[in-house]
């Protein structure tokens, strides 16, 4: 599957009431980091099996990205029962990326 | 076995990639995080000879396609430890063992850090070491910048366009970096300096919400509440798994000259990790370039 676009109207029913925990990407186009951990979420997002993967546009997205105290992109939030349950900041490689996943 | 193994994929590293495979030598590439080093964070790069702009991003991804096009082979695993046994120097990753008849050393610098309790836990929180990657955040708000140099100068003017407030903090009442950017921010008017001053905590209860600045003259304390500190003050290199292997200056770096040779015979440092007194894209390339000639005549010489 590729990455859910997350927005302020889409982020209650795709985030935080799904029904399986949530890897969410925070990112922004002018950002070097966030390029070279896009493509690895990407993956991630097509292997997925018993969770899904969305990315936030930082910048689109400002009052969102700002509710869980963001001040640093990449982020990397995991949503479970509507709650963050792990969360990374800056480019981490696939294997860290999945470790942030509840097993 | 490989001709050469350059650990870190960096500006440095790659460019002895390129240099070593045209040169028809077998070359692995092995990196703990992504290409490109620390350029990837430069939103624009304005200063390499030959092309006019560009982003770090766009630069990195160029060059590792440019590396691996040629014919290296790049590994993402970290190295844990470099054993020289002479004509064959042992690679050892969190994965497996690589051999190789040289080693170029090119695993670079990363911020350097105040080591204060809640520094690491609040990166991404109010913490941060990149004005221009994380400033945006910060629109309207209170900010600090700890430094002297020419990146905590740059660092508070690009930050003084987007805050409310941005304090300075210095821990000498000159700084050393350029005048002409010092003169801008003393007139601005949202920019105040902090002199003489160390930060000696950071407040918050999960993020920052304000630092402790301890006066070295006077002794006196005083909370200063902001909503995000920014910390530069200058690099260390990541030189600590090769300290058995070559000799580090005081503060890290491996010691070589501008023939990037270390005290081992096969072993080459190149980049930011190398003792040198410019630290710019183009030495780095540069470096790769002598550090690869000089791994190939090694190999060369060992075989002939």
């Amino acid at each position: 599957m590729e990455p859910i676009t997350i927005t302020a109207e889409n982020f209650e029913q795709e985030v935080l009431q799904s029904d399986v925990p949530v890897l969410v990407d925070i990112w922004a186009s002018w950002c070097g980091p966030c390029k070279m951990l896009s493509p690895i979420v990407d993956e991630i997002a097509k292997e997925s099996e018993g969770f899904k993967v969305g990315k936030i546009n930082a910048d689109d997205e400002g009052a969102l990205a700002a509710k869980f105290g963001v001040s640093s992109i990449p982020t990397l939030l995991v949503f479970k029962g509507g709650e963050v349950v792990n969360q990374s900041v800056g480019f981490i490689p696939k294997e860290k990326v999945l470790a942030l996943l509840p097993q | 076995m490989y001709d050469i193994i350059i650990v870190g994929a960096g500006t440095a590293g790659l460019s002895a990639a390129i240099y070593g495979v045209r040169a028809g030598k077998s070359v692995l590439v092995l990196e703990a995080n992504t290409y490109g080093g620390q350029i990837i964070n430069t939103p624009e790069i304005e200063n390499y000879p030959g092309i006019k702009n560009t982003s770090g991003f766009e630069f990195a991804t160029a060059l590792y396609e440019q590396a691996t096009g040629l014919g290296a082979k790049i590994e993402f695993e970290e190295v844990r430890s470099v054993e020289n046994t002479g004509a064959i120097k042992r690679v050892v990753t969190g994965k497996q063992t690589y051999e190789a008849s040289s080693v170029i050393l090119a695993a670079g610098a990363k911020n350097r850090h105040l080591g204060l309790p809640h520094e690491e836990e609040w990166l991404g929180k109010g913490i941060s070491y990149c004005a221009t990657c994380d400033g945006a955040f910060f629109k309207g708000k209170d900010t600090a910048v700890m430094g002297g140099g020419n990146t905590a100068l740059e660092d508070a003017l690009f930050l003084s366009n987007y805050c409310n407030k941005v304090y300075l903090i210095h821990r000498r009442d000159q700084f050393r970096g350029d005048s002409k950017s010092v003169a801008l921010l003393e007139e601005k008017e949202n920019v105040e300096f902090v002199l003489n001053a160390t930060i000696s905590a950071l407040l918050g209860a999960d993020h920052v919400e304000g630092v402790e600045v301890a006066d070295k003259i006077t002794g006196e304390h005083r909370s200063i509440p902001v909503d995000g500190l920014f910390i530069a003050i200058g690099q260390t290199p990541q030189n600590q798994v090769f300290s058995g292997l070559v000799d580090l200056d005081e503060s890290g770096y491996i010691i070589a000259g501008e023939d990037c040779k270390t005290s081992a015979d096969g072993v080459f440092a190149a980049g930011d990790g190398r003792t040198k007194i410019v630290r710019q894209l183009t030495t780095a390339a540069a470096d790769g370039a002598v550090a690869a000639l000089a791994a190939c005549a090694y190999c060369d010489s060992i075989a002939g």
